[in-house]
């Protein structure tokens, strides 16, 4: 009798607790369709039609000059940009976490702002600064220093957009760790030097790859901000976001999806690897 | 070696943390800060090793003035209240941090290092676990390793945040028991800092009662319990019962055997073991009555309620041997009488 009704509980409970099979369904069907829709559909289309015209015209338009400098400018700014916001980062995060000083809270609203700014307003910022017209501009034409439609503006149009990147993933994490481990190591005879290498960087260093596996996948992806500072000069100033752009303007379709094939590519490694880390952190 | 504390006060912000501590701790003594949480108690324990800076004051380790010294050159060795062992480091790692980061002219060679460590890990009887990491540890482990791991270093003073905070009841009894034999062991001058009076009173051989960032009273455990100084002291060590002469409590005191001509003071405290309880027979008018009772172990703590007068509902606690309360076989409700043996006055 009393095992009739502990079943009968059972089911109830279990009625209770869970959602209708339509719900279930539907909401995974809705999630599903989504990501096919917006994600994979694109995503196999730019494939697609990178391959629409056959191998070979993918590889030659890989290969030529324009495509050629465009990949190897971006390289570059992700070379320069995302060493210098690591190190940036790891500053700002550690300042904000283990100090007490006047304005934490600023600063710690600051180091968002290029997230909260449109990327263009960004660009247009640097133009404003360093371009013919702007606050430097006649000082860096008199010394010949080309900052706007050159390099130099490309990167630091890339470095303000992705400075929030390593910050962003650091600050929360040694808030929640908090200073006792290194305060240990300082009591025990370590030198600033060793604590921050053999005690915060190996307790860091999981969060520290992630934030600097974003910031590396923005700063190759970033359109805005360097269009406004690039100038668009083939074999120049163009990023593959930018020769992508350009190419499908030009109506040169292969050309476009296969730089665009490339920035694809480097998405789905980013998210690869951003799984392994996630799970690498949450077996820890 | 031996501290002593000048003038030391420290402010954050607004609040005073410590205002003008003064302190003298000899050589080789089992210390403990003692106060309730707020009372300035840890951070003069920080500013001891070096990890907090005094707005004011001087700091003397051994007659040296390391005031401005970085606690990575005072010789201490610090325990944290949730023990900070490095979690990605094994417990030997952990053991032998404090010897591997010296300098290369001081430091041993890795034979020397390891028959170091496990001689620790051997000392707090945990060597078998040398190769587990920090989270695979109990608490009581864990206190023990980060222990071994600050006396790795052969420190000079030995500083303890709260060192039994985060344990068990039975094992906190019984580290303490092990860190004062320890401590007799090494010989190592020692300070823990607790809110805890019954720890302070069983380890340390000394006790500093610190509140609202003051040094209310320093003396060894007996001296504080016997002999409090204030008001605060006596209420903070052990339990008390407060009367005020300026109440009715004068009368009522007078009627439990006391006399008032030697009252140095306002208020009276008394212990629970310092009251006699005597059965009373129905008969009697008596206003004292026993309302409940606890099992204590070894002694019994009568919660006795005292009516009629003003201080109706207010509840005295006396305390005595589990066999003399056999003998007086008393039940709830039953009429007492009260003698009080000994008091102590305050304003």
């Amino acid at each position: 009798m009393s095992a009739v009704i502990q079943t009968k509980n059972n089911t109830k409970q279990q009625a209770a607790l869970h959602d209708p099979t339509w719900v279930r369904t539907g909401l995974i069907a809705i999630a599903l369709g989504f990501i096919v829709l917006f994600l994979c559909l694109p995503l196999g289309l730019v494939l697609f039609e990178a391959f629409s015209k056959g191998w070979t015209a993918y590889w030659s338009a890989l290969t030529q000059p324009d495509t050629q400098a465009a990949l190897k400018l971006t390289l570059l700014t992700a070379l320069v940009t995302v060493p210098l916001n690591t190190v940036f980062g790891i500053a700002a995060a550690w300042a904000i976490t283990r100090f007490e000083f006047k304005g934490k809270s600023l600063l710690t609203t600051l180091i968002d702002l290029p997230f909260s700014v449109s990327p263009v307003i960004s660009g247009v910022i640097f133009v404003l600064l360093f371009g013919a017209q702007g606050v430097f501009g006649e000082w860096l034409m008199a010394h010949d220093v080309k900052i706007i439609f050159a390099t130099p503006g490309i990167i630091l149009a890339t470095l303000f957009v992705t400075f929030p990147f390593v910050a962003r993933q650091l600050i929360p994490l040694m808030q929640e760790m908090g200073n006792e481990e290194e305060e240990a190591a300082l009591s025990l005879g370590a030198s600033g030097w060793k604590t921050f290498f053999q005690i915060t960087l190996p307790n860091i260093k999981w969060a520290l790859l992630y934030g600097v596996l974003l910031c590396n996948a923005r700063a190759m992806g970033e359109f805005g901000a360097v269009s406004v500072v690039s100038g668009h000069i083939r074999g120049m100033t163009n990023t593959l976001p930018l020769h992508v752009e350009v190419s499908y303007n030009d109506y040169d379709v292969v050309g476009a999806f296969a730089g665009a094939s490339i920035l694809a590519g480097l998405a789905i490694v980013t998210l690869v690897l951003k799984s392994l880390l996630e799970w690498k952190q949450s077996d820890r | 070696m031996s501290i002593l504390l000048s003038n030391i006060s420290k402010n954050f912000g607004q609040f005073s943390a410590l205002d003008h501590v003064n302190l003298e701790i000899p050589e080789g003594e089992l210390v403990a800060l003692l106060g309730p949480s707020g009372c300035g108690k840890t951070t003069l324990l920080r500013i001891i090793a070096g990890l907090e800076r005094a707005d004011e004051g001087r700091v003397l380790l051994n007659g040296e003035d390391v005031t401005d010294e970085h606690v990575r050159n005072r010789g201490i060795g610090f325990v944290f209240q949730h023990y900070a062992l490095f979690r990605h480091m094994t417990v030997f790692d952990n053991v032998a941090f404090g010897l591997r980061v010296k300098p290369r002219k001081l430091r041993p060679s890795e034979d020397q290092i390891k028959e170091k460590v496990h001689a620790l890990l051997n000392l707090v009887q945990l060597d078998w676990l040398n190769h587990r990491f920090p989270d695979q540890l109990s608490g009581g482990q864990r206190q023990r390793i980060a222990l071994a791991r600050a006396l790795a270093v052969e420190p000079s003073v030995l500083l303890l945040d709260e060192p039994f905070g985060a344990l068990d009841a039975s094992v906190r009894k019984d580290l303490r028991l092990w860190l004062r034999h320890l401590h007799h062991e090494l010989n190592v001058t020692t300070i823990f800092v607790t809110h805890d009076q019954e720890e302070a009173m069983e380890v340390a051989s000394q006790i500093v009662v610190l509140n609202h960032g003051k040094i209310e009273q320093k003396g060894s455990p007996s001296e504080i319990y016997d002999h409090p100084s204030n008001d605060f002291v006596s209420r903070f060590i052990g339990q008390t019962n407060v009367f005020h002469l300026e109440k009715d409590d004068g009368v009522w005191l007078k009627s439990a055997g006391m006399s008032l001509d030697d009252a140095r003071g306002i208020t009276a405290h008394v212990r629970p073991h310092n009251i006699a309880v005597v059965k009373q027979s129905d008969s009697v008018s008596s206003p004292v009555f026993l309302k409940d009772w606890q099992h204590l172990g070894a002694t019994i703590r009568l919660e006795l309620g005292r009516d009629g007068l003003n201080g109706s509902g207010k509840i005295i606690y006396a305390e005595m041997p589990n066999e003399q309360f056999k003998q007086l076989e008393l039940a709830k409700g039953d009429k007492v009488a009260l003698f009080i043996k000994h008091a102590h006055w305050f304003n």
